[in-house]
């Protein structure tokens, strides 16, 4: 009976206070939405970094006119190197070919330009991406060295926008649930307001703390959790307007998010909701009904 | 004991000793702020005393942790000028509740509370709202409300002040009667009519002093 009890009280309080209710869900909802987002985006992130830093490569390029024993001079010290895990020389006829399938769409630039003009190089794979500095420093005095290009430096760019957003997705999922907070414990007094007198009268008779404050708690889970519903059915309706449009042409450059992500995300937006609605409520009613 | 409520410049109750003995009929009696109702407050734990201890029960309930106040009200039933009944609910409803709130069942209430309700004399309304029912019958409900969990003390907080002297009279009966089942009864009133008729023990009260503690005594 009690159990039966509290849970009729729950759905009176969410009903009573409906336009309240709906606010609280709502907010709850967009809240969660982006708190799941910048999780997801956060784990993509992560992928993609290893993914791409495993296969970036730092390229030396040798001056045109480096003489034989410069290069092989270099090719040793390279070999060498317990920084490096790989290295690759590419000469000008390789060179010459990856200009031609780079600039196929240009046909009068390719024909322009004869292999001898383009430098060799070598293409190093580091043990570890970071350590670029170093291979900059050691070599960048050697003899017979054009330039040493990074494409970690532009990796870094993309990644830096990418953890900009996540991080404007996270701060956004702050503020909407600080919102969502007050909402809560707003609802909360109201719905306490409204039951005063019973709630007087089951202080004075003894009923136990948790049977009073259990269906204004509940109440506040339940809009927790249904907005974390809707949190939920946010993210799958953006990854299935994202499948369908210019954002799949990224597909290849993103790692794309799978649909076990989005529903494995669910618990912890579920958690979130329900958890955050939970002690807010139940600390609204400390202050409030001194239960 | 002593107890000083924060900001107050002086203590509403000032080193009072008092024993009541299980089964008694007392009067608190006293103008105004003189301290009256701490005593009820005292009892019910919802306030604690700055010096000395509060026993009731014979349970020590001076240091009494708040978790365990709820456990410890089910044994006082409490009675007040506004009745505090919930409006939308019936006589029946209204006593069922208090039940149903500390964990009885429905078929308990069914037996206990037409019982407790003929006893007040409200047998025949139990399905009247608060608002069809007179003051003298609303504090009835009170009453019952109050005595359905049978217990050991029943505390009343003027609880005529609301009602014409006809039937405050019937109230004290009804008052009476639960006191002859073995209920203490401790009372805090203005009412002179009503202490001068039941020549039940009096203590009264000024400025937070106990001035006269009277068996069989009038409202002087």
């Amino acid at each position: 009976m009690r159990m039966k009890y509290v849970l009729s009280e729950v759905l009176v309080g969410l009903w009573r206070n409906v336009t309240m209710t709906i606010a609280m869900i709502i907010t709850m909802a967009v809240s969660l939405f982006m708190l799941g987002g910048s999780g997801l985006l956060y784990q993509k992130v992560g992928d993609m970094k290893d993914l791409y830093y495993e296969n970036v490569q730092v390229s030396i390029f040798l001056k045109t006119d480096a003489p034989e024993d410069q290069r092989t001079a270099l090719q040793a010290k390279l070999d060498a190197d317990p920084l490096v895990k790989d290295v690759e020389f590419v000469d000008k006829d390789q060179a010459y070919k990856r200009f031609q399938q780079m600039y196929a769409d240009a046909p009068d630039l390719v024909n322009a330009v004869k292999p001898d003009q383009l430098p060799e190089s070598f293409r190093i794979t580091l043990n570890d991406p970071q350590q670029y500095k170093q291979i900059y420093d050691q070599y960048k005095t050697a003899e017979g060295i054009d330039t040493i290009v990074d494409q970690s430096k532009l990796l870094d760019k993309v990644f830096g926008v990418l953890t900009g957003i996540q991080n404007g997705a996270l701060a956004l999922a702050i503020v909407m649930a600080a919102a969502a907070l007050l909402l809560v414990a707003n609802t909360i007094q109201v719905a306490a307001y409204s039951k005063r007198r019973e709630v007087a009268v089951m202080k004075l008779v003894g009923a136990s703390n948790w049977f009073i404050q259990a269906p204004f708690v509940l109440e506040a889970v339940v809009a927790g959790l249904i907005g974390s519903i809707l949190g939920l059915l946010a993210l799958i309706g953006v990854k299935t307007l994202a499948a369908g449009s210019s954002m799949a042409a990224l597909e290849g450059l993103i790692t794309p998010i799978s649909w076990s992500e989005i529903f494995l995300t669910f618990p912890l937006m579920a958690a979130v909701g329900g958890l955050v609605s939970a002690i807010t409520a139940w600390v609204t009613l400390r202050f409030y009904l001194r239960v | 004991m002593t107890k000083t409520y924060p900001k107050a410049s002086r203590p509403s109750l000032d080193n009072v000793s008092v024993s009541i003995e299980k089964g008694e009929f007392v009067f608190f009696i006293g103008p105004s702020g003189s301290g009256k109702s701490t005593i009820i407050k005292l009892l019910l734990h919802e306030v604690t005393p700055n010096k000395g201890r509060v026993v009731v029960n014979g349970k020590d309930v001076t240091s009494m942790r708040s978790w365990k106040r709820p456990h410890f009200r089910r044994s006082i039933g409490c009675v007040f000028q506004d009745f505090r009944l919930l409006p939308n609910r019936t006589a029946y409803e209204n006593v069922a509740f208090a039940l149903e709130v500390i964990g009885k069942t429905k078929a308990v209430a069914r037996r206990v509370v037409p019982e407790v309700l003929e006893l007040v004399g409200l047998g025949g309304k139990e399905h009247r709202y608060p608002h069809e029912l007179s003051g003298g019958e609303q504090q009835r409900v009170a009453v019952a409300r109050a005595f359905v969990n049978r217990p050991l003390i029943l505390l009343a907080d003027e609880p005529t002040g609301n009602l014409d002297p006809d039937t405050s009279i019937e109230i004290m009966r009804l008052l009476d009667r639960i006191n002859r089942t073995g209920t203490t009864v401790v009372m805090v009133t203005h009412d002179s009519n009503i202490v001068n008729q039941m020549r039940r023990r009096v203590i009264e009260i000024e400025s937070g002093r106990i001035v006269r503690d009277q068996a069989r005594g009038v409202y002087g």
